[in-house]
């Protein structure tokens, strides 16, 4: 039995990850912001064009303090998108939005400017490091060491309400139940070898392919590549049942495994 | 080798401190030394269900803060004397308590008492984080309804990952403790029955606490169920769960307080 669970107007909610420098100022800021204008002054227009977080976390520091820092770098032309590990009450109206959640993704060493000498003897066109230094609005070379990870992720222990599970690498497994109030997203499928009561998130980096299987279907809310549905709009035929779930074009299609 | 527990839920008036009040002087009566400590700043019950309002001169945030020694905040239960309560201030808040002040009292506690027990505040936030924090086992206290399951399984979340033992890499010994459980709106299908809560929780059941009104009974004369009316259900029901938590092997039933025939006959309708 194939249930088409159609949608009149598919909205799409896709996760996207984007590559963010972190500033982690230290106290005193006078000079935090002295060896940051050092670095700016060795490697022209890095922050230029780059998503910047500032993570303030283990920093006392108060309102007006944050406000000046984030003056400071504007007038550094370092523009922050979000800040990291601030009080709430540090954060208003005309502030950066607060960030959360990150994962590190190795270092990013900025690319020194090459001697000017050095770059004006070399025609720009046989260079490519030269022109990058020549032309600051474009962005110099970095180099990011992102660690080699495993494409699935087994969770053997049962997902809390409250719990967010984010694997945008690849496949998610749980042996145990997924409660009411938890989160999984994946890049891939997801598998649920217990009953599913919260919401899950299959092919959240944009994969049509990744579906989604459950021993016990009584979830909040299904996705896969940015479709959802709601607990309401599945059919009620499925509740309780071993289910697999995926993506027929753009309709998502649910059917029960047995 | 003395033992922390923290009886917690995320949900306010599940029934924690009654909880907390029973099994520590469950606890006592089997001649185990036993300090019942309330984490509740600010909002302190547990010196009102042990009876001990009127004896309060230092509490838990003179300890953290080194106002007063511990020997002198502790108040020796007037009925056992193997029974202590270290009260919570009524007139600071949680953010007095510090996580290095709160682990010196532990150290301190441990070397005096066998168990210690952490009647912990509702919600997710200083208090309830730095009352689970210290613990060795935890009893989880759920009603049987969908709003108490949900919060319990957020605290259990909280119990892996935002305790000691889970930050060295340990898993924390949970238990379930069922309260306010009714077998007759159970079964006809007004509350979650036991073996919904234990399917969504998957934690042990340590036990099932019928809803009764001796236990408000108890709450209001200032004596823990166990000790006010040992024979009634609840006490029953309390003092099998201490035996649980001492690792004995008792069989798991719903106790019910007997019926005469009157009350078989019209049992159903008074519920």
């Amino acid at each position: 039995m194939t249930e088409s669970l159609k949608s009149p107007t598919p909205i799409r909610l896709r996760g996207r990850s984007f590559l963010a420098i972190v500033l982690s100022p230290e106290l005193p800021f006078s000079n935090w912001l002295a060896g940051l204008d050092d670095l700016a002054r060795r490697s022209t227009g890095f922050f230029l064009g780059r998503p910047i977080v500032l993570d303030v976390a283990g920093l006392d520091l108060s309102r007006e303090a944050l406000e000046g820092l984030i003056e400071e770098l504007q007038a550094r032309n370092v523009r922050i998108m979000g800040i990291e590990g601030a009080r709430a009450s540090l954060l208003g109206p005309g502030m950066p939005p607060e960030m959360r959640g990150g994962r590190p993704a190795g270092d990013i060493e900025p690319a020194e400017d090459q001697a000017p000498t050095e770059a004006a003897a070399k025609p720009p066109a046989a260079a490519p490091a030269a022109v990058a230094a020549a032309s600051p609005a474009s962005v110099p070379q970095v180099t990011t060491v992102v660690p080699p990870s495993p494409a699935s992720l087994l969770i053997e222990t049962p997902v809390r309400s409250g719990q967010s599970i984010v694997f945008p690498e690849g496949d998610v497994t749980v042996l145990g139940s997924v409660a009411s109030g938890a989160e999984i997203i994946a890049g891939g499928s997801i598998h649920i070898y217990g009953a599913l009561r919260g919401r899950v998130m299959a092919g959240s980096v944009g994969n049509p392919d990744a579906r989604i299987f459950c021993r016990k279907l009584e979830a909040e809310l299904l996705a896969i590549d940015g479709l959802y549905k709601m607990a309401d709009d599945m059919d009620p035929q499925l509740r309780g049942q071993p289910v697999q779930v995926w993506l027929d074009g753009d309709a998502i299609k649910a059917t029960t495994l047995n | 080798m003395s033992k922390v527990v923290v009886v917690t839920s995320g949900k306010g008036g599940v029934g924690k401190t009654t909880s907390t009040a029973a099994l520590g002087a469950a606890l006592a009566q089997t001649g185990q030394n036993v300090v019942v400590v309330d984490f509740d700043v600010g909002l302190r019950n547990l010196d009102l269900v042990m009876g001990a309002e009127r004896r309060v001169v230092y509490d838990l945030i003179n300890v953290v803060q080194g106002d007063a020694k511990l020997a002198q905040a502790l108040i020796r239960d007037k009925r056992l004397e193997t029974l202590s309560l270290l009260p919570a201030s009524q007139t600071r808040d949680k953010d007095n308590l510090t996580a290095e002040g709160v682990a010196k009292v532990m150290g301190e506690l441990r070397k005096k008492f066998d168990w210690i027990i952490c009647d912990s505040p509702a919600g997710i936030e200083r208090g309830a984080t730095l009352a689970m924090r210290h613990a060795d086992v935890a009893v989880v206290v759920t009603n049987p309804e969908v709003s108490s399951v949900r919060d319990s399984d957020r605290i259990i979340g909280l119990l892996d990952s935002k305790t000691e033992i889970a930050e060295r890499g340990g898993t924390m010994e949970k238990h379930l403790l069922l309260t306010r459980y009714d077998p007759n709106r159970a079964d006809r299908g007004d509350m979650l029955k036991v073996d919904d809560v234990l399917e969504i929780l998957s934690i042990p059941l340590i036990g099932i606490i019928p809803e009764s009104m001796e236990v408000l009974r108890a709450s209001n004369l200032g004596t823990p169920v166990t000790l006010s009316d040992a024979s009634c259900a609840p006490a029953k029901a309390y003092s099998d769960a201490a035996r649980r938590l001492m690792g004995e092997t008792i069989p798991m039933a719903v106790p019910t307080d007997r019926k005469g025939l009157f009350g078989k006959l019209f049992g159903r309708r008074a519920a």
